[in-house]
């Protein structure tokens, strides 16, 4: 590798061996992100295409399973996301401008406000085992839960919160993961790793906290406002 | 003959063979080229563990009543053979391998975008393979590679979950190596190397890596959901619950059909290589050759519904899947006649890897042709689940695949491993593989039409001459298969050394020693004229 | 990858522009529109989809390579969609035949 570095032209910090400028590296970095994000679509898109094919199915029962849900719950959700999407903005903003300070203070508030996310999902699912929504787990609906899902069919209900389970986790990994990515940002960020030259970390892990964002913007009417709630 | 070893090493110029030493030089490389061998070494592994399992099963056929095996055992064996050869032999045998060693050579850059993301790559495919060999040892699995629902969420009491996370974490490999060579034929081309400048081989593999990063990830949540199913018995797919299980069938193949295509657009690539080589002429209309790759790579991804003309599919919708399946036949022609033009008036050399090279031409031709039955609604319903479509898509596969996977390993092995192999060897291997293929495979198209279904343990006797038949060609394959495992692994210590441009091709690859030294080119090189410049090339010697 | 610095109220505007549309998605939901909640609760979270990628994952300012690769993205999801419900929608254009079900057959 050193070999390979004494051909380059100029050494420059955070340059890696096989690129020949900054500017090339940093265009495979944003590139390859944004491939990452269309194999994410394309993850994300099987589900939602399956989800698709039974709501259309089978609409009372996704529409009485959805009325299990606290629609309120989910908007304060969704705007707490939407919060950490504007930090996650500004900390790219910062490391643009070499504000080092805001960037790492911005980076702490996005992991803020995911992990309020994550409390919130945390309480609804454990509503979920108390009202014995939970398939494959703890599946017993009983009293006014029942009488809810009774009209599209109980059994296809269970398939509407399969799936509420399977989208919601996933997202909900993809945010875990995204905040671990957020804790090594800050920590780089507080060394001075990143400079208004060099910062496509922050660049890249923020357009996937962004993407993750995406994806609830649209599990949120998908699972919680299935055929109004008048 | 010890002097004639050890001679080279001492006056080896430094390459990425002799860089470094040590079991650490190679689990923690970042170099490509001993990426490329470390896949190399692992996918051979794989290949004998598939490769065993095909040779119980035909012991086992030679006898209508089963000559060895419980049908349990049976299920087990085609089961393992097809997700062993398919996720850890064909899907990244020539990329992982062949576009690992070659793509940022032939770009004319010092490695890939991502070598970290690169060995992660291989280390995710190892991982993968151990779920898959730990499920082997601990009872074996017997969905059928294509894992139906429900038999695999709910009846099955075989290792379907151990397997489905070996496939599932094994995608992963092939997303970042898809994404990897993406952004190096991007973004790290060499000044002067336009996009219609670029050897096929790199078009081939451009449009391969589309296939894996678009359609991969469907194939790891339907994995995901049949895991899920299985492991919570909720019904996903199950109809016990309203699921549907042909909605798994229509994810999987959104994955599996395009993968087909994952295993042959890239030994076209190398064919189209070797043929332009070997035949010292331009290939015959480069753009539409390329152009074909990407149209393949498109195309393939609209004809999945073909593999479910008899399940309770519409058949509305098998009209268009059919319809778009002969669509298919279009650029896949375009190439083999493009080939054949590039033969015509050609200074052929029937060098080994020229054989190979015919030989997928012929098989392929025939595999891609068979494909056109089995794409049209009345025959399919004749011809489906039998052995027809056994032999259908082994010939693509092993005909196809398999053969421009050894095409492509006898060409550049002088650049992969600084030696020459004896080329009488070679191209006896090339011989005994072509006769045995066609003697395994051919009799099974004949079976199939006559009605044999696959996947039984158990035959009526009056197939048994086409069977042992079979059997027989199998033999004769496998020793095919052994013969260049030993001379190639012989000329990797006692072979002739072999120069930087043996062929006399064209292309960046050939213009760096063989081997390469580990940053690969001294000097990022300068493309100035069309790739296949075999004629100005011998003009120039003129 | 772009070196163009957004101001920061570009940001909040944008921010405050989702969360309003979050406040109007949560609304209409609770007025009837028959089968239009569920377009109208698709097209807002398309626009606050558009919003985020344009402004806050920057595309605006991508190069084309990029905006392409995201619309081949969601045209290929749209394949998926696509083609797969187009057995569902048809599977039953063509009921089978009476014959062919063992058990006598039934009319309403």
């Amino acid at each position: 590798m050193s070999d390979a570095e004494a051909h380059l032209p100029e050494h420059h910090s955070g340059l890696a061996h096989q690129f020949e400028d900054l500017e090339q590296q940093q265009e495979s970095d944003f590139l390859g992100i944004w491939l990452f994000l269309v194999t994410e679509i394309m993850f994300f898109g099987g589900l939602f295409a399956a989800y698709a094919i039974y709501r259309f199915f089978y609409f009372a029962a996704f529409e009485g399973g959805s009325h299990i849900l606290d629609a309120r719950l989910g908007a304060a959700n969704t705007a707490v996301l939407l919060g950490s999407s504007l930090t996650m903005a500004l900390s790219v903003r910062s490391a643009q401008t070499g504000n080092r300070r805001a960037l790492v203070v911005f980076l702490i508030a996005t992991l803020i406000l995911g992990g309020a996310f994550l409390g919130v999902k945390a309480y609804e699912y454990n509503q979920k085992f108390v009202e014995h929504v939970v398939p494959g787990l703890d599946w017993a609906p009983e009293g006014e839960v029942l009488a809810r899902l009774a009209p599209g069919g109980v059994q296809h209900a269970e398939l509407y919160f399969i799936f509420y389970f399977a989208m919601t986790g996933l997202h909900a990994i993809h945010m875990v993961i995204g905040m671990g990515l957020l804790i090594w940002l800050a920590i780089r960020g507080r060394k001075g790793d990143f400079t208004p030259h060099y910062f496509a970390p922050v660049e890249v892990v923020g357009l996937y906290w962004h993407f993750v964002d995406i994806v609830w913007i649209f599990l949120f009417p998908l699972l919680y406002l299935i055929g109004g709630r008048y | 003959m010890s002097t004639a070893t050890l001679e080279p090493r001492v006056h080896a110029p430094r390459n990425y063979l002799n860089a470094d030493y040590g079991w650490k030089s190679w689990l923690f490389t970042l170099d490509h080229k001993r990426i490329a061998l470390l896949y190399l070494v692992s996918i051979t592994f794989f290949f004998i563990v598939g490769g065993s399992f095909a040779v119980l099963m035909r012991i086992q056929l030679v006898d209508p009543q089963g000559a060895i095996v419980q049908p349990e055992t049976y299920n087990k064996l085609f089961t393992l053979h097809g997700v062993v050869m398919i996720f850890f032999f064909l899907i990244p045998s020539i990329p992982a391998v062949l576009g690992n060693f070659l793509v940022p050579l032939m770009v004319g850059a010092r490695d890939l975008a991502f070598p970290k993301l690169n060995l992660l790559s291989w280390y995710i495919y190892i991982v993968g393979g151990l779920f898959t060999l730990y499920s082997t040892i601990a009872g074996g699995v017997d969905t059928g590679w294509t894992f139906y629902t429900p038999y695999s969420s709910t009846y099955s009491n075989t290792q379907v979950t151990a397997v489905a996370v070996g496939v599932f974490i094994t995608g992963f490999s092939s997303i970042l190596t898809g994404l990897n060579f993406i952004v190096t034929i991007h973004k790290m081309r060499a000044p002067g190397l336009t996009w219609f400048r670029m050897p096929l081989f790199l078009w081939a593999m451009y449009a391969t890596s589309i296939i894996m990063v678009l359609g991969t990830p469907v194939l790891a949540i339907t994995i995901f959901l049949l895991a899920l199913e299985h492991l919570f018995h909720v019904g996903i797919f199950s109809p016990a619950l309203g699921g549907d299980p042909l909605l798994f069938q229509h994810l999987f193949w959104f994955y599996s059909h395009p993968a087909v295509y994952i295993m042959i657009l890239p030994a076209m690539g190398v064919v189209s290589e070797i043929i332009a080589c070997f035949s010292r002429k331009r290939i015959f209309g480069y753009k539409i050759v390329a152009f074909s790759s990407v149209a393949i790579a498109v195309l393939g991804f609209l004809v999945w519904g073909h593999h479910m003309f008899v399940t309770g599919q519409s058949v509305y919708a098998g009209i268009i899947f059919s319809l778009l399946s002969f669509l298919v036949a279009i650029p896949s022609a375009i190439k083999v006649f493009n080939w054949t033009a590039t033969l015509y008036k050609g200074s052929i050399s029937f060098d080994a890897p020229m054989l190979y090279a015919m030989g997928f031409i012929g098989l392929f031709t025939m595999g891609g042709l068979t494909g056109l039955f089995l794409a049209s609604l009345a025959t399919d319903v004749h011809l489906n689940g039998t052995y027809f479509v056994v032999a259908h898509f082994h010939y693509i596969m092993v005909g196809g695949a398999v053969m421009g996977y050894l095409g492509g390993i006898h060409f550049w092995w002088p650049k992969i491993s600084g030696r020459k192999y004896p080329n009488g060897w070679a191209a006896l291997a090339a011989a005994i593989i072509f006769i045995g293929f066609n003697l395994t495979f051919f009799p099974q198209f004949v079976l199939g039409y006559l009605g044999m279904p696959r996947r039984y343990a158990f035959y009526p006797a009056e197939f048994q001459v086409l069977n042992v038949m079979s059997s027989a060609g199998a033999t004769v394959l496998g020793v095919g298969y052994l013969i260049p495992l030993i001379y190639l692994f012989w000329s990797m210590r006692y072979g002739p050394i072999a120069e930087p441009n043996p062929w006399g091709a064209t292309g960046l690859e050939w213009q760096t020693p063989s081997p390469p030294p580990t940053e690969n080119f001294s000097k990022i090189p300068v493309v100035t004229e069309e790739a296949y410049a075999y004629a100005e090339q011998e003009a120039g010697h003129e | 990858m772009s070196h163009i610095v957004v101001p920061q109220k570009t940001y909040i505007y944008i921010f405050l522009t989702l969360i309003g549309l979050t406040a109007l998605t949560t609304g209409v939901a609770y007025v009837d529109l028959g089968p239009f909640n569920t377009v109208v609760a698709l097209a807002i979270a398309f626009s606050k989809m558009l919003l985020v990628i344009l402004f806050f994952m920057n595309v605006r300012n991508s190069s084309g390579l990029i905006r392409i690769i995201i619309v081949a993205a969601f045209f290929w999801f749209a394949l998926l969609i696509a083609f797969t419900m187009s057995d569902y929608r048809t599977r039953t254009w063509t009921p089978a035949p009476d014959s062919w079900s063992s058990a006598p057959p039934t009319h309403p």
